[in-house]
């Protein structure tokens, strides 16, 4: 049983504050992934709660208990960190039983330890190897073995795959999904990665400038984002915003096209907006208009394919927008192309406060 | 594209670069072959003209004189304690200041540059006052005096040397093992000096050899019993001419460590290149 409890939690540095009334809590068993734009106070957060950074107000609590003054050993925290930070003159057998080591286990304990972590990891025959004579991927999970080696109450891993090559991050995610569905502990992560965010998380935090924007799963984040910074950080390519004004049932777009809107939302009649499309909520006309679609004739300004898919950018409302299609649903830039757009799943925004409305 | 063969390249040594290498050696090695055979030859050769390149009846006696009849056994010996116990302190020292300096920031900004300014002073500033104060508190001398004042004299440049050195170990390193349960103390010990070893070692080497040619404070410092060897040279350029022989002879001697540790700094350095390679 391991929860963590942070309740109005500030962090400056000097006149430069890096954490703003930062309230969360982090249930037993979750895996909570701390997600925002780099400067944004993830890593901090989470060194404040591994206790390598000095707390300015507020209060972390690991199972109910006040953590603000404990030193980092006694929390019994295990932490993965983006170097690896692996001990270089130590071979992978020490790295790994360095912690058990340090907290005076029997020796037959700590090798027995050390043997099941790395089997888990598959790494058993690097054992007698050193840091320098690994690769990227093998340091990582020695890395990752060295923390779960400990069996601590709450894992924490900093942007723990940002120095992998793009498939062998794949590849370590899938595994720290894995370990974490087969330990069942606690853990904190840490990544500016909105992919690894979304993949990895039972619950997205997603920070900026210090302050939480908003809390919850990964879907609910993608589908009922709170402002338009949620909005435009998670999905891939990027959410489309296009300058409207409300008129009636619906969105009148800056060259008067008008879409009518399918979603509740709370606009008042005349309102300027943002009206947020998601690239795969826009999809080339079929025979009839769906329910809840509109149809729009535009043509096609850039065609980036990506093998399954192709990303499409169409020219829309005095701007452009950037849709998701099949693969040869079009082809060639200067093409004439009708398109349907999912309003259910559109979003509005008040362009003032940034938040959806 | 064909790849030419890397042997090719290297069987093609460039000219101008063996001249200038050859030309090199010969202004380095012809000053100390002259030295070593004018410590092998008898005195009538000193200054014949022509040169005696290859000493036929070469002699021990000039070794023998510089170690006994003018006491540079004793200079060796004292220089040998001196510099070795200075050494030992000002890496001992050293590594706990640069560490501190390094990982605490111990007196914000300017104390680690106050530690190298001290290197400005020149020792004339302030042989008088330590000259009086060691014979006021009967420092002057002995081997505790000497070994203080070598071992504050070296002690800024170890310090920075050390500095360098453990600011360059990654700091989440020592964070990864705060968390897996470290004291900070144990930190040091296991992971920090470890790794730092290169370095201590490199500046040792380096406080060695700046004790081992000191001359200044050793003249001024010592008297009867614990003069160092550099002092000792004095004694071969007097009035009755100067004794090239013996000089030699004792310069030889005061060769070996040089050499010896000069070695070692190589290995040593070659070591703390590759550390680097570490980090992925």
């Amino acid at each position: 049983m391991t929860t963590v409890t942070i309740s109005k939690l500030e962090k400056s540095y000097g006149s430069v504050r890096a954490l703003r009334g930062i309230d969360l809590e982090v249930e037993d068993g979750e895996f909570v992934v701390l997600v925002g734009p780099s400067g944004c106070g993830k890593s901090t957060l989470l060194r404040m709660i591994a206790g390598l950074e000095d707390i300015s107000g507020g209060t972390i609590a690991i199972d109910d208990e006040v953590v603000n003054d404990m030193r980092p050993r006694d929390r019994n925290v295990a932490m993965v960190f983006q170097d690896y930070a692996l001990y270089p003159h130590m071979t992978v057998e020490r790295n790994i039983g360095f912690a058990l080591r340090a907290r005076k286990l029997p020796e037959n304990e700590v090798s027995a330890r050390v043997g099941a972590t790395v089997r888990m990891l598959g790494i058993e025959t690097l054992l007698h190897r050193y840091p320098r004579q690994l690769s990227g991927g093998q340091r990582q999970r020695v890395a990752i073995g060295r923390a779960m080696v400990r069996d601590a109450r709450l894992f924490l891993f900093d942007e723990p795959l940002s120095n992998l090559d793009a498939q062998l991050r794949d590849d370590m995610r899938a595994e720290i999904k894995r370990l974490h569905q087969e330990l069942g502990r606690t853990m904190i992560y840490v990544t500016h990665d909105q992919i690894e965010a979304m993949t990895l998380a039972d619950r997205i935090v997603l920070l900026r400038d210090g302050h939480i924007e908003q809390v919850g799963s990964p879907l609910d984040l993608y589908e009922r984002p709170a402002t338009k910074f949620v909005a435009g950080f998670l999905g891939s390519p990027k959410m489309n915003f296009l300058p409207a004004s409300l008129s009636g049932k619906s969105a009148l777009l800056a060259d008067g096209t008008r879409l009518a809107l399918a979603g509740k939302h709370r606009g008042k009649d005349g309102q300027a907006v943002i009206l947020g499309i998601r690239p795969q909520h826009i999809s080339l006309a079929g025979k009839t208009v769906a329910a809840g679609h509109v149809r729009v004739s535009t043509s096609v300004e850039l065609v980036q394919p990506t093998g399954s898919r192709v990303y499409a950018t169409l020219p829309l409302g005095g701007t452009s927008v950037v849709a998701e299609l099949a693969a040869h649903d079009v082809s060639a830039p200067g093409e004439k192309a009708a398109i349907d757009i999912d309003m259910t799943r559109a979003v509005l925004i008040d362009p003032q406060t940034e938040k959806v409305i | 594209m064909a790849r030419m063969p890397l042997g090719r390249h290297r069987r093609r040594p460039p000219i101008a670069r063996t001249a200038f290498i050859g030309i090199y050696l010969l202004f380095v090695l012809v000053p100390l072959y002259w030295m070593f055979i004018t410590s092998i030859k008898p005195s009538d050769d000193y200054l014949a003209v022509p040169p005696v390149w290859f000493p036929t009846a070469p002699t021990l006696v000039h070794y023998t004189a510089a170690l006994f009849a003018y006491r540079g056994l004793q200079g060796l010996i004292n220089s040998l304690i001196i510099s070795l116990a200075a050494t030992v302190l000002s890496a001992f020292f050293g590594t706990l200041m640069a560490y501190s300096l390094a990982r605490f920031n111990t007196g914000g900004k300017h104390l680690a540059f106050w530690v190298l300014s001290q290197r400005f002073l020149p020792p004339v500033a302030v042989i008088l006052p330590i000259f009086l104060i060691y014979r006021m508190v009967g420092l002057h001398d002995t081997y505790i005096g000497m070994i203080i004042a070598y071992t504050v004299f070296t002690l800024p440049v170890s310090v920075w040397m050390m500095f360098a050195y453990f600011r360059g170990i990654p700091k989440s390193m020592e964070e990864a093992a705060l968390v897996d349960g470290c004291s900070r103390w144990l930190i040091f010990r296991k992971i920090a000096l470890p790794l730092a070893v290169p370095g201590i070692v490199a500046a040792a080497i380096f406080a060695f050899i700046a004790c081992w040619t000191e001359f200044f404070f050793a003249l001024i410092l010592t008297s009867r019993y614990t003069f160092t060897l550099p002092t000792v040279f004095r004694a071969f350029l007097g009035f009755q001419g100067a004794q090239y022989g013996e000089a030699s002879a004792l310069a030889i001697v005061s060769l070996v460590p040089s050499i010896v540790l000069g070695t070692l700094v190589q290995k040593h350095l070659v070591r703390g290149l590759t550390l680097g390679a570490v980090r992925g």
